[in-house]
């Protein structure tokens, strides 16, 4: 039973830390735009030195 | 013009401008790089669904820089008007409640299996109390969305579907707290909770979808250019948007765009194509003294226009205001998940009262008599009932999006499905709305003529030019060189094609749209321009009779015009309809017991579009109409009205299985909590299960639109 002092703590914090994590990418603006986030990753960044 | 640049605290400005224009990730580095490639710009940042850019500068710049350095790399820009700006989404506010309802449900349900998997005593206990903690404010915050709703409607005397939620949440959550603080054997955190994000899981699906066909429409909006240039005194052009124009101003007008604002011709001679504000389809010809309206379009030649009234005092004023007028069949619509929780909540709220009364009477005690109340109260808890509506509309939606028709809610979806009857307007809807070359004609021209005629055609913005390029590449022409092209307004495009006078000018005849193509040395051919059927219009209405939608022609035109039509689609037909009375014709049907479908793309179809129990319009209609409509659709095809009609019949039928489902599942559920046998195991199974159930159903209108 002294496992559970142990193992109950470690899930709600891990659990918590999504949550806050959740939290913070949609206050700073992460699900603004998900269209332009899916299409960002294809932007060729190095594109106009080459040939 | 208002000043659209807005101050940062770091001392840089930001100007936030529309580019419709964009589409993938290469229009995004090319607008990007673009913009910081400018002197003065330190940053610029695309929001791809809103097709926006928002661009850090040096507080001094004006927008029409960061407009011309855009425009110089193909990409019309134009100032954010905050009247049109996208209304602020549905979905985000309740990505947070959502998320908490999640993180809680999951902990909570691994206590509870603790608990039913034989946890007794202070363990048990214990676990109880976490839940608790974890549990009440996740509920509290989570069922805020109910609660304020439910409120809302009570505070009306009315009921909707939030109130027997938010009653079952709250009674349940008490119930549990009190059996926590006694040391009783069962809390129903994990069943609330679960019950929560399951709804919240069905609503943030509704609005997201609702939100992506805004979007879909708001672009759509943005790309008519509400304004006008604006001729100074010193002969300086300033673009001017369409609230700012006062009369007085001149605007100059160029062959191909739209008026802005009503107004008098003070030169130039042109014709004017009012097919969207009255649906006339011949168009009118207008010299310097004659009147013009804000929203035709200039077909031949640029002229200069004093406004005479804008704003309040315009014709699409006095349509705006008629449309204010209409709409009352659409707001007094009830949604179907409402009238089904109409019944629904006082059945649930009797049955609680009558296992209450009954087990009081046979001597249970208070207790336990609650206990079963309330068990019963969050067995009947519309999950399952929360889900049957949104999740069909939502699978239903993106299947017709996929196909290009963006229907804008839900409850379009519902009213489209009941329509018997339908109005169809003419120019525009029934037929293309644009002048398009005779085909006979384009088959007799030689390959290299064609090749010519393309090839001069592209060189100018004049509209029948352009329905040429668009009808010659559709043939597979390729265009031929050309040397030293040269285009005169209003008179044509002449040029050399090798070494031999080719031009595309104005007939010299003029009856009716048509153009001359000159080869010297050869005879001249003349293309007549005409307004055409839609390609499929035929097997559109047929497909409509089919579905037992009697249609009719509704139309501003001229009756010779609409008469033709007529006999080419055999339909009856109702013409010369002003706005007013197309609302009156369609109050006439309704008043028979119809319910009445309107397809309509013009200014004047407006009022008649929102009058309608549910309304279509095409992606090529005015501001206006695709405003007004419940569901715009893209392409040429006018076999998008019975898809969705048939589509949204075909929902309501899912919807209408899902709630059988739903009842189906209470109907086994109920005695057993009205017995007293349910415990929170068995609660939060079948809610669940039934979920699960009625969400597999309605993935079956993944091919709704077919």
């Amino acid at each position: 039973m002294t496992g559970l002092a142990v193992l109950i703590p470690i899930a709600l914090g891990m659990g918590l830390f999504g949550l806050a994590a959740f939290f913070w990418a949609l206050r700073s603006g992460q699900f603004d735009d998900c269209e332009g986030a899916a299409a960002r990753i294809l932007i060729d960044e190095e594109g106009d030195t080459l040939p | 013009m208002t000043e659209p640049a807005r101050q940062l605290a770091d001392g840089a400005a930001e100007t936030v401008l529309i580019v419709p224009g964009m589409h993938c990730a290469g229009c995004m580095a090319k607008v990007e790089r673009g913009l910081v490639a400018v002197p003065g710009v330190s940053g610029a940042r695309v929001n791809l669904t809103a097709r926006q850019v928002a661009v850090r500068h040096e507080p001094g710049m004006g927008p029409l820089a960061l407009i011309e350095a855009l425009g110089a790399i193909g990409f019309p820009a134009q100032p954010r008007n905050d009247d049109i700006a996208p209304p602020p989404s549905a979905a985000r506010p309740l990505l947070a409640p959502l998320a908490v309802a999640g993180f809680a449900a999951m902990n909570v349900m691994l206590l509870s299996v603790s608990i039913w998997s034989g946890a007794t005593g202070a363990t048990r206990e214990l676990f109880h109390w976490l839940s608790a903690l974890i549990g009440v404010p996740a509920i509290l915050y989570a069922g805020r969305v109910f609660f304020a709703s439910a409120w809302s409607v009570l505070k009306h005397g009315r009921t909707n579907m939030d109130v027997p939620i938010s009653i079952g949440v709250l009674l349940a959550t008490t119930l549990s707290l009190y059996e926590t603080f006694t040391g009783g054997a069962d809390a129903w955190f994990d069943g609330t909770l679960m019950l929560l994000l399951f709804l919240l899981a069905g609503r943030t699906l509704d609005a997201a979808m609702r939100d992506k066909a805004r979007a879909g429409v708001d672009a759509l909006l943005r790309q008519a250019a509400p304004g006008a240039l604006v001729v100074g005194k010193n002969g300086t052009v300033e673009w001017i948007a369409a609230r700012d124009l006062v009369p007085g101003l001149v605007m100059r007008v160029a062959a191909g765009e739209r008026l802005a604002a009503d107004g008098e011709i003070t030169s130039g001679t042109s014709r004017f194509d009012n097919s969207l504000l009255t649906g006339e389809s011949a168009p009118v010809a207008a010299t310097a003294g004659d009147p013009v309206h804000a929203g035709t379009l200039n077909l031949e030649a640029p002229v200069d226009v004093k406004v005479t009234a804008a704003g309040q005092g315009t014709t699409l004023a006095e349509i705006a205001r008629l449309m204010g007028a209409a709409g009352q069949v659409r707001s007094r619509y009830v949604r179907i998940a409402d009238r089904a929780s109409r019944l629904y909540a006082p059945a649930v709220h009797t049955l609680a009262a009558l296992s209450f009364a009954g087990w009081m009477l046979a001597g249970a005690g208070l207790h336990q008599s609650l206990v079963i109340a309330i068990a019963v109260l969050i067995i009947t808890c519309p999950c399952a009932l929360g889900l049957a509506v949104p999740v069909a509309q939502v699978v239903a939606c993106g299947a017709l999006m996929r196909s290009g028709i963006m229907v804008k809610d839900g409850s379009a979806l519902e009213r489209l499905a009941k329509v018997d009857r339908a109005l169809l307007d003419k120019t525009g809807t029934l037929t293309m709305g644009r002048p398009l070359p005779d085909p006979a004609v384009l088959d007799g021209l030689g390959a290299d003529e064609a090749g010519v005629a393309l090839a001069l055609a592209s060189h100018s913005r004049h509209p029948l030019s352009r329905a040429l390029v668009e009808a010659l590449t559709a043939r597979g022409i390729a265009a031929a060189e050309l040397a030293e092209v040269e285009e005169e307004a209003g008179q044509g495009v002449r040029g050399l094609w090798n070494g031999t006078a080719v031009a595309l000018r104005r007939p010299h005849l003029a009856a009716g749209m048509a153009t001359t193509l000159d080869i010297a040395g050869r005879a001249a051919w003349l293309i007549p321009f005409a307004d055409r059927l839609r390609p499929d219009a035929a097997e559109a209405l047929a497909e409509l009779g089919k579905l037992g939608v009697t249609a009719s022609i509704l139309s501003g035109d001229n009756a010779a015009a609409v008469a033709e039509t007529a006999r080419a689609t055999g339909l009856t037909a109702q013409a010369a309809a002003a706005p007013a009375e197309k609302q009156d014709a369609i109050a006439r049907l309704q008043q028979a017991g119809y319910t009445v479908l309107m397809a309509g793309d013009g200014l004047n179809d407006g009022p008649a579009l929102s009058a309608a129990n549910a309304s279509v319009a095409p992606g090529s209609a005015s501001d206006v109409g695709r405003q007004a409509a419940d569901c715009v659709f893209l392409g040429d095809s006018l076999l998008a009205i019975p898809r969705v009609v048939r589509a949204s019949r075909r929902t309501i039928a899912v919807v209408k299985e899902n709630f059988a489902l739903a009842i189906g599942y209470n109907v086994l559920a109920v005695p057993l909590a009205m017995a007293g046998r349910v415990t929170p195991l068995i609660a939060a199974a079948a809610m669940s299960i039934s979920s699960v159930i009625v969400i597999a159903n309605s993935l079956r209108l993944v091919r709704a639109a077919r």
